[in-house]
C-alpha cells in the first residue's frame, strides 16, 4: 500500500482546512519561486522524467504535452486551459480536489504556465459543480490577495487565473470542444490538425491538461522526478486516485501506487465487493468509456494504462465501476449507450446516428426481444462508428458495447432465447427497480 | 442528442437586475478585447438564476446584445447546453442522475420516489414547489445514488431518506447537503483507509472550516463579480 508521507492528495476527503493556511501546512507553495528559477526546460525535463502520463483518460505524457508549445511567442498570447469539466461516468475526482485542495491546483497551473510561456490560464469547471466553483474561486482569491498569482507577484511572473464554468455538455470535457465552449460557442470538437498546441484558445497556442496532472506536477517537482518514477511500474509511474462506486461495500475515492491489483484495491480501500469476491461479475476499470472486463480477468490484474490496454481496456480515469452477481450486464451498458446517445453533439453523422441506434438495439436485447444474428450486426455496427468520427466519443460510445459483446454474448443469447420460448410484451426479464 | 426547443409561453421582456448588469460587465473582462462572446455561458445563467430556474428568450436576447453576438448564436448555445431550462421549473428543480453507476445503486427506487411524490418528468407541481428531471452523471459517483437539488448536491441516498428529503423541503424544514448517511465527502464508510492523522484532528476541524467559506468577505472587484451569488 501505498506510504501516507508518498501521497499528494493529503486533503481528500476534506478532514483539514481546504484553504491557504492549510494548504501551506501541507507543503504547497513552499519554494515555488526556486522552482520557477531553476526555469522552463528544467521543469519540463523533470515532468517528462516523472513518467507522468494525463490523469484526463488518454494517458498521453504530460512533460511531451507541455514541450509541443512554441518556445517562443510569434506576438500571440500562450494559454493553459486546466479540464475541470469531470463528466465520465464513474469519475469523482477532480472534485475533491478542487474543493478540498484547490491549492494544489493553483500552484501547478502558475508552474505549468511558467514551463509553456502562457501568462493567462483559465480553469474549465462543469456547471453542475457550483459550490466546487465557489471553493475554486475563494482560493484563487485567496491567492491573489496572497501576490502568489496576479500581477507583480511574489514568483516574479506574471499571471492571471481564471475560472469560467460549462452548462451542462459531457462533449466540453474534448479538449477542442471544451476550447470552442471557452470562446462561447456550442461544444462542438475541431478537426485536428492544427493541434492546440498551435492554434487552440482564441487561435493562440494552447495546452488543455486535467486537473489531477496539473495538480501533481508542484509536488512532483518539489520531491522529485525520481520519487515520482520510483513509484509504480515501468511506464506507468506514480500515484493516482481512484474513484470506486457500484457494488462494493464502502464506495470511496482514494489515492494509490499506480499498478495496485484491483482485488487489493477493492479488498483494502472500499470493503470489498459486495457478497465477496467470488459475487463479482464485472467491473469497468476506467469510467464508462473501456471495454468492461469479466471476473476471470480481474484475479491478478493491474490497475495501471499498459496492463488494461493488454485486456482492450483502458485506465481511463482510473474509474472502477464495480458489478456484483445481481446486476443486469445487458441493462447496464444498455443505460451507458442511452448516455452517449444523450451526450453526442451531432456534429458526425455516424456517432449522431449511431450512438442512438445502438441505444436502441441494445435496449431490445436487454428484454430479450431480438435475433441472435443482431448481435453480429451490432458489432459491426459500433466498428462502423468507431475511429469515423471527429473526437473520441464515437470510440468510447463503441467500447462499452465491444465489451459487452466480447465477455457476455452467452448472457445476450440467453436472454433472446428466453424471450423466444415465452414472449411476453414486457420482454423476458422484467425491468428490475434496481440492479439489488 | 436531444431536442430542446424553447416554450410556447415567454414573457415579454426581460432585464437583468443593475446588480447583474454589474457582475456580467466584470465577467467580461475575464476574456481578451474583442472574445466577449466567452461570456455567454456564465451569462446566460444568471440570467437563468434571475429568472427563476429557466431561460425565456427575451433573457436571450438580453445577454446576445450585451455580448455583441447574433441572435441565433445564442439560440444555439442555449439549445446546446441541457443546464439551460427552456421552459419553468419548480422552486426546488431536482436533477436526478441515472447513469449507470447511480443505476447500479438504485437510482431507478429514486425514480420512483420522484414518480410517486412529483408526477412526470419536467412537470411542475400544482403548488409550484417541485419538478423533476433524469440527468447524465453528475460526477459524484462513489456518492452514489443522488440527486441535485437546485445548487446543492445530496448523496448516499436511499428511497426512505430520498422521500423524507423531499418531505422536509416541502414543509420548508432546514434540510442538510452532502452525503445522506452521515459519511465524510467521498471518504469510505466508517472511516478513511488512508490519511488516519488527518481523520485524528477531524470533525472538529472540518465544522469549522464548513462555515468560513459563507463568512468570506472578497476583497476586490474581480473577486466580487466572481463569487457573489443570487440577485434574484
Amino acid at each position: 500500500m501505498l506510504k501516507d508521507e508518498d501521497r499528494i492528495f493529503r486533503n481528500l476527503y476534506g478532514f483539514e482546512d481546504w484553504g491557504l493556511k492549510g494548504a501551506k501546512k501541507r507543503g504547497a507553495w513552499r519554494g515555488t519561486k526556486k522552482l520557477l528559477e531553476k526555469g522552463r526546460d528544467w521543469i519540463i525535463e523533470e515532468i517528462k522524467a516523472s513518467g507522468l502520463r494525463g490523469r484526463g483518460g488518454a494517458g498521453f505524457p504530460t512533460g511531451l504535452k507541455w514541450s509541443f508549445m512554441p518556445k517562443e511567442s510569434d506576438g500571440r498570447p500562450h494559454y493553459l486551459v486546466v479540464n475541470a469539466d469531470e463528466s465520465e461516468p464513474g469519475t469523482c475526482k477532480d472534485r475533491e480536489i478542487m474543493r478540498h485542495d484547490p491549492h494544489l491546483l493553483i500552484e501547478g497551473s502558475l508552474i505549468a504556465s511558467f514551463a509553456m510561456g502562457a501568462h493567462v490560464g483559465y480553469i474549465y469547471i462543469r456547471g453542475e459543480f457550483i459550490h466546487e466553483r465557489e471553493r475554486l474561486q475563494a482560493a484563487i482569491d485567496e491567492a491573489y490577495d496572497a501576490k502568489l498569482i496576479g500581477k507583480n507577484n511574489v514568483h516574479g511572473y506574471d499571471f492571471d487565473l481564471y475560472l469560467h464554468h460549462g452548462a451542462g455538455a459531457y462533449i466540453c470535457g474534448e479538449e477542442t470542444a471544451l476550447l470552442e465552449s471557452l470562446e462561447g460557442k456550442k461544444g462542438q470538437p475541431r478537426l485536428k490538425p492544427p493541434f492546440p498546441a498551435n492554434a487552440g484558445l482564441y487561435g493562440a497556442p494552447t495546452t488543455v491538461n486535467n486537473v489531477e496532472s496539473i495538480a501533481v506536477a508542484p509536488d512532483i517537482l518539489r520531491r522529485g522526478a525520481s520519487w515520482f518514477a520510483g513509484l509504480g511500474r515501468p511506464n506507468n509511474t506514480g500515484t493516482k486516485l481512484f474513484c470506486i462506486s457500484g457494488h462494493v461495500n464502502r464506495p470511496c475515492n482514494v489515492e494509490e501506487e499506480m499498478g495496485i491489483t484491483l482485488k487489493e484495491l477493492l479488498e483494502r480501500h472500499a470493503g470489498g465487493v459486495r457478497g465477496g469476491w467470488e459475487n463479482l461479475l464485472a467491473v469497468i476499470p476506467g469510467g464508462s468509456s473501456v471495454r468492461c472486463l469479466p471476473q476471470d480477468c480481474c484475479q491478478s490484474l493491474n490497475m495501471d494504462f499498459d496492463s488494461l490496454a493488454a485486456l482492450k481496456s483502458g485506465l481511463g480515469t482510473a474509474a472502477v465501476i464495480v458489478m456484483d452477481k445481481s446486476t443486469d450486464i445487458i441493462r447496464a451498458i444498455a443505460r451507458l449507450s442511452y448516455f452517449y446517445k444523450h451526450e453526442s453533439c451531432g456534429q458526425c453523422t455516424p456517432c449522431r446516428e449511431g450512438t442512438g441506434w445502438m441505444y436502441r438495439v441494445l435496449d431490445r436485447m436487454a428484454r430479450g426481444e431480438a435475433e441472435k444474428r443482431e448481435i453480429d450486426m451490432l458489432l459491426e455496427v459500433t466498428y462502423q462508428v468507431e475511429g469515423h468520427t471527429i473526437c473520441a466519443l464515437g470510440d468510447a460510445a463503441a467500447w462499452p458495447v465491444q465489451g459487452l459483446i466480447t465477455h457476455f454474448r452467452h448472457v445476450i443469447e440467453e436472454r433472446i432465447d428466453q424471450y423466444s420460448a415465452n414472449p411476453k410484451p414486457e420482454g423476458a426479464v422484467r425491468e428490475p427497480a434496481a440492479a439489488e | 442528442m436531444s431536442v430542446r426547443r424553447l416554450d410556447p409561453v415567454q414573457p415579454d421582456a426581460f432585464k437583468f437586475s443593475p446588480a447583474n448588469l454589474k457582475w456580467a460587465r466584470d465577467q467580461m473582462k475575464k476574456y481578451p478585447k474583442g472574445r466577449q462572446a466567452s461570456a455567454v455561458i456564465p451569462l446566460l445563467w444568471r440570467a437563468q438564476e434571475q429568472h427563476g430556474g429557466w431561460l425565456p428568450e427575451p433573457a436571450l436576447r438580453a445577454v446576445a446584445d450585451l455580448l455583441d453576438m447574433a441572435y441565433i448564436r445564442v439560440y444555439e448555445v442555449a439549445t446546446f447546453y441541457t443546464m439551460f431550462n427552456l421552459s419553468p421549473v419548480g422552486k426546488y428543480f431536482v436533477q436526478l442522475c441515472g447513469t449507470t453507476p447511480c443505476w447500479l445503486r438504485g437510482a431507478n427506487d429514486l425514480k420512483e420516489v420522484c414518480r410517486r411524490v412529483i408526477g412526470e418528468q419536467q412537470q411542475v407541481t400544482e403548488d409550484g414547489l417541485f419538478s423533476w428531471l433524469e440527468v447524465e452523471c453528475l460526477g459524484a459517483c462513489a456518492n452514489a445514488p443522488m440527486v441535485q437539488i437546485n445548487k446543492d448536491y445530496y448523496e448516499d441516498l436511499t428511497a426512505e431518506s430520498f422521500e423524507q428529503l423531499l418531505a422536509d423541503l416541502k414543509a420548508g424544514r432546514e434540510v442538510k447537503p452532502g452525503p445522506q448517511n452521515g459519511r465524510q465527502f467521498s471518504c469510505p464508510e466508517g472511516g478513511p483507509t488512508t490519511l488516519m492523522n488527518g481523520a485524528a484532528e477531524s470533525k472538529k476541524s472540518s465544522a469549522a472550516k464548513s462555515t468560513r467559506t459563507t463568512k468570506r468577505k472578497p476583497s476586490t472587484a474581480r473577486t466580487k463579480s466572481a463569487t457573489k451569488r443570487g440577485g434574484k
